[in-house]
């Protein structure tokens, strides 16, 4: 059972920590200008995302995480929850090749 | 036409958002084809709408995570994903991206950073453009010696490094369910070692050099090679999210915009994949990184606009290819099971 969750936790924090690694490396490092959002003429989440953007970038960063995770897996199912009535079998493909 | 604009609370710049959707639909329909995040045609794309360069990179890649998370729910429904064969490149892909890292750094170093990378994308993209283009001919005239010859054209006979890769059993042997293959765990990971030194030699998320890998050197079907990647990119693109908003530079609305574009194009994309053979797959891409390759050459040449016009060119004319197949394919599917169930009523 060690084991089984030894392994399990390595592979999480595997997949965790290394792309801190890859993407030190990617995109072209961004300037450090500070950036600070004009909250003046802001409201509702917006205004809530900016004010938290200038006060708390790490909370910011979780956030951002979050809403593409729940954006992409909402879009996905809407978009599979469409695809299904269109008739075409979305479940296997005639082209099969190796 | 003030509603066309959409005001971006973080960078304070004002948008035209059918430009985005667009952005995000064209680039949902490629990437879901191809397996790749496309980076390289959506950060100019973003930069023309008006988004300050590393907002653009920041954005883009947050968008990529999630457009690659709808892709991958997709291929995987039609067993396109293998997730084993998937987290054994990672695990390589991350090392080797921080050797590529440290590479840069040491010709940052000597100072010779910018024009040394730029030139050994466009080597590199030549390369991957005629190993495809070769591949394909290679195919074609296989098959012909094969029919002249009285027997069937099989489409194999193109170029095939794996089953020689695969004779190297060095222990523990894996078997990848849906890629077909059974190899030493080793092979894919010292694959991804390589494409992620590249990857992060040249800055880029590495689905233009992984597909081909995958398909050449690991030996996965091109719909596995596809989905797979996919796979990667989410994973590399949600770390990269989270990093880049770190550094503040990303705009959060544009991101959901454009992933409401990217959610029917990835859509479109992927099932198009259902209609299309291996080497149509292939070639198309082939064609994407020729023009990847031609835009990065502009560049290097100041030619910043014309670079730009032949990105957008060839994400329209590529999508547009894209759609043409989705939507034949799924008339004539849609067209057979009606006809299949006229005939079985009538009987």
């Amino acid at each position: 059972m060690f084991r089984h969750w030894f392994w399990r936790g390595g592979l999480l924090a595997v997949l965790t920590l290394l792309p801190s690694l890859a993407w030190a490396a990617g995109g072209g490092g961004a300037s450090d200008i500070v950036v600070v959002a004009d909250t003046r003429q802001l409201a509702g989440a917006n205004f809530y995302f900016s004010e938290l953007y200038n006060d708390n970038i790490t909370v910011f960063a979780v956030w951002a995480v979050v809403l593409t995770t729940a954006c992409g897996a909402v879009l996905g199912v809407v978009m599979d929850f469409i695809m299904k009535r269109t008739g075409i079998d979305l479940t296997k493909r005639s082209i099969v090749e190796h | 036409m003030e509603w066309m604009y959409m005001h971006m609370p973080i960078s304070g710049v004002d948008i035209l958002w059918p430009g985005l959707v667009l952005i995000g639909f064209s680039v949902g329909c490629i990437g879901g084809f191809f397996g790749m995040g496309g980076a390289w045609m959506v950060t100019p794309g973003l930069n023309i709408l008006g988004f300050p360069m590393a907002f653009a990179i920041g954005t883009d890649i947050a968008h990529m995570a999630g457009k690659s998370m709808i892709s991958t729910m997709r291929h995987a429904k039609f067993g396109n994903v293998d997730y084993k064969l998937g987290i054994a490149m990672i695990i390589g892909t991350m090392f080797g991206i921080e050797v590529g890292a440290q590479l840069i750094m040491y010709l940052e170093r000597m100072g010779t950073v910018g024009p040394v990378v730029r030139w050994v994308y466009v080597v590199l993209l030549a390369l991957i453009a005629w190993l495809v283009f070769y591949d394909y001919a290679k195919a074609v005239k296989a098959d012909k010696a094969a029919v002249a010859g009285g027997g069937k054209a099989t489409g194999q006979g193109g170029i095939n490094w794996a089953p020689a890769l695969h004779k190297i059993k060095i222990p523990p042997m894996m078997e990848f369910k849906q890629a077909g293959i059974t190899c030493s765990v080793w092979l894919p990971m010292i694959v991804a070692f390589f494409t992620g030194i590249l990857a992060g030699f040249l800055g880029i998320g590495g689905g233009l050099i992984r597909m081909p890998a995958l398909v050449y050197l690991i030996g996965a079907p091109t719909h596995v090679a596809v989905g797979t990647d996919l796979f990667e990119v989410m994973i590399s693109g949600l770390y990269g999210a989270f990093t880049y908003s770190l550094k503040g530079r990303i705009e959060m609305v544009a991101v959901f915009v454009m992933l409401t574009g990217a959610a029917i194009g990835a859509q479109i994309g992927v099932v198009a994949t259902k209609y299309a053979k291996g080497y149509g797959i292939r070639i198309l891409f082939g064609c994407a990184v020729l023009c990847c390759l031609v835009s990065v050459v502009l560049k290097e040449f100041k030619f910043n606009d014309l670079a730009a016009v032949v990105v957008l060119t060839s994400i329209g004319v590529i999508s547009l290819y894209i759609i043409k197949i989705m939507v034949g394919g799924a008339i004539n599917e849609v067209r057979e099971k009606k006809a299949g169930g006229t005939q079985a009523a009538a009987h």
